[in-house]
């Protein structure tokens, strides 16, 4: 496993994948956060985060697609997967070698935005007047939804051989995840069911991790979710039926 | 026994890919796998490495089962898979390392290994380049050093000549004899003049079953012998037919005819019997040397007659 993530991880940084990824990220936060009067904190008046931690997501929905859309379907069309099954390495080995790389990208994205945190906290009257822990909260959400996106983007990458195909499903399942069961619990009339919907999305767990708020339902349902996207690579590697 | 297959089967779907073939590699040998484009041959080999799982059947590589115990089996096989895949974006020396990784090899150890195999294959020279910027002979040279890194008991090459030009064909084909002496080898070709010059055993495989599996010499000597005879007019091919022993006429030519004998009798003193009879003269009469391409034909074509009229 430590070798499969090695090659992948210096595979995103041999080429211009991995810098092209940090770049976009922090470019486009960078901007959000700054620059466009809109949503910049500058003009905003208030020294928070939100900027970072609502946008940040909708950014990783293409980021996180584009940086795993590779990993197993071009291993499929060289056919190197093949080379790697008849290795003495399991096929849990290649996904979280996969997984791991892909995932350790996202973070290393993520690192740079602290010094925004800091910024912020010189910036606020009086000097320090910042929510830490929801800011801590939202962090640890941003990684744990980072997390989710490149499972379900292995996922993806592993019943094609298509490239393309890959993201555009990868993006899609993102998506969805996201804020596809929030939205779509207006359609329920009694609040309890609409709850229960909303709770199966990820935005409602993250919400609630952005109040800098750690709950335990959140985490299980974080790592539940990628895990069983995990599992679900795992099967279909072994079913060899892509 | 290194390679034991039983009663192997693989389906995919409606289409049966190995139907029910059993074969065997004995410690030490090298055999060759052959048979026409689809005939089974990946399939099979895909198998035995572990890459794909049977249908019904068992395999076991030096007497371990590749289905109870795949790690293992894994561990002391060599495999080059059809059309060699690599990490283009590697480079040589890189992707060894990661192979050699992934087989377990343990870092003092690794370092020898490589440098062992990249001195066995050839690519000193090769191994700081990228392997997308190497030529097929070499980028065939990586695939075989990866394929032997660790030191396998059983090498499984499928293919490993195809693509290449003549005088890469003789190198690689110098390789696989060089590394495989104290190796038990299955390696699949097209090329027929490989198995000859490499081979103790051939297997011939058509249509998803073992056609014949022998010594390349006893192979030879089952064929038949043909006769390619020529006179300077056309003669009927029914009274050819009709001379004593000969089997079958083809016309290859204007006069000219290959005659196929039973391989228990020399057929000529009656050809030229029949020649002075009928007052022809025979201007040609000489025995044809029974190639391996001629047996492979003859083995796959009967098997697809058979096939088409059940």
């Amino acid at each position: 496993m430590t070798h499969i993530f090695l090659r992948e991880f210096n595979s995103f940084l041999d080429s211009l994948i991995g810098y092209l990824v940090v770049g976009v990220f922090l470019i486009s936060m960078g901007l959000l956060l700054w620059v466009f009067p809109e949503t910049s904190v500058l003009d905003y008046g208030y020294a928070d985060m939100d900027t970072l931690f609502s946008f940040g997501p909708y950014v990783y929905i293409f980021l996180v697609p584009a940086i795993t859309m590779r990993s197993l379907a071009e291993e499929k069309k060289l056919g190197t997967l093949e080379l790697l099954m008849t290795k003495p390495v399991t096929e849990a080995d290649i996904v979280v070698g996969k997984f791991l790389a892909s995932f350790s990208l996202l973070i290393l994205a993520l690192v740079p935005t602290i010094i925004y945190y800091f910024t912020l906290y010189q910036l606020g009257n009086p000097v320090g007047n910042i929510d830490t822990p929801g800011v801590i909260g939202s962090f640890i959400g941003m990684i744990f939804l980072g997390g989710v996106f490149c499972s379900v983007g292995i996922f993806a990458s592993a019943i094609t051989p298509n490239q393309i195909v890959s993201f555009i499903i990868a993006a899609f399942f993102c998506f969805a995840f996201y804020v596809g069961f929030d939205s779509s619990a207006g359609l329920f009339s009694d609040g309890e069911s609409a709850l229960l919907v909303k709770q199966l999305g990820m935005l409602y767990h993250y919400e609630s991790m952005s109040k800098g708020l750690i709950d335990s339902r959140d985490l299980v349902y974080f790592v539940g979710l990628g895990g069983t996207m995990l599992l679900c690579t795992k099967t279909v590697l072994s079913s060899r039926s892509w | 026994m290194s390679i034991q297959v039983r009663n192997l089967t693989k389906q995919y779907g409606q289409q049966t890919a190995v139907d029910n073939i059993s074969l065997s590699v004995h410690q030490g040998e090298i055999v060759g796998f052959l048979g026409p484009n689809g005939a089974g041959k990946s399939t099979t080999m895909r198998i035995i490495t572990g890459f794909l799982p049977p249908t019904s059947g068992t395999v076991h590589v030096d007497g371990h089962s590749i289905s109870d115990n795949p790690m293992l089996v894994k561990q002391i096989t060599g495999y080059l898979p059809e059309h060699n895949p690599l990490y283009l974006d590697m480079y040589v020396h890189e992707y060894l390392g990661f192979m050699a990784g992934i087989c377990g090899l343990k870092s003092a150890l690794k370092k020898a290994h490589i440098e062992q195999m990249v001195d066995l294959c050839g690519i000193t020279l090769e191994q700081n380049k990228k392997i997308g910027m190497l030529s097929k002979g070499f980028r065939q040279r990586v695939g075989l050093a990866q394929a032997l890194l660790h030191n396998p008991k059983v090498l499984v090459l499928d293919e490993p000549t195809s693509g290449l030009d003549p005088n890469q064909l003789i190198e690689i084909r110098n390789l696989i004899r060089t590394v495989s002496k104290d190796k038990t080898v299955l390696f699949s070709t097209h090329i027929l003049q490989e198995v000859e010059a490499l081979c103790h055993r051939v297997i011939v495989i058509n249509q998803g079953k073992i056609v014949a599996d022998d010594r390349l010499d006893n192979l030879m000597k089952g064929a038949g012998n043909f006769l390619i005879v020529e006179f300077t007019v056309d003669v009927n091919i029914p009274e050819l037919e009709g001379i004593e022993g000969v089997e079958r006429v083809l016309k290859l030519a204007n006069f000219r005819y290959q005659v196929k004998g039973s391989h228990d009798r020399d057929i000529r003193p009656l050809l030229v019997n029949f020649a002075v009879e009928k007052g022809l003269s025979l201007i040609g009469l000489h025995q044809e040397e029974n190639s391996l391409e001629s047996v492979f034909s003859q083995l796959t074509s009967v098997q697809e007659k058979k096939a088409a009229n059940p």
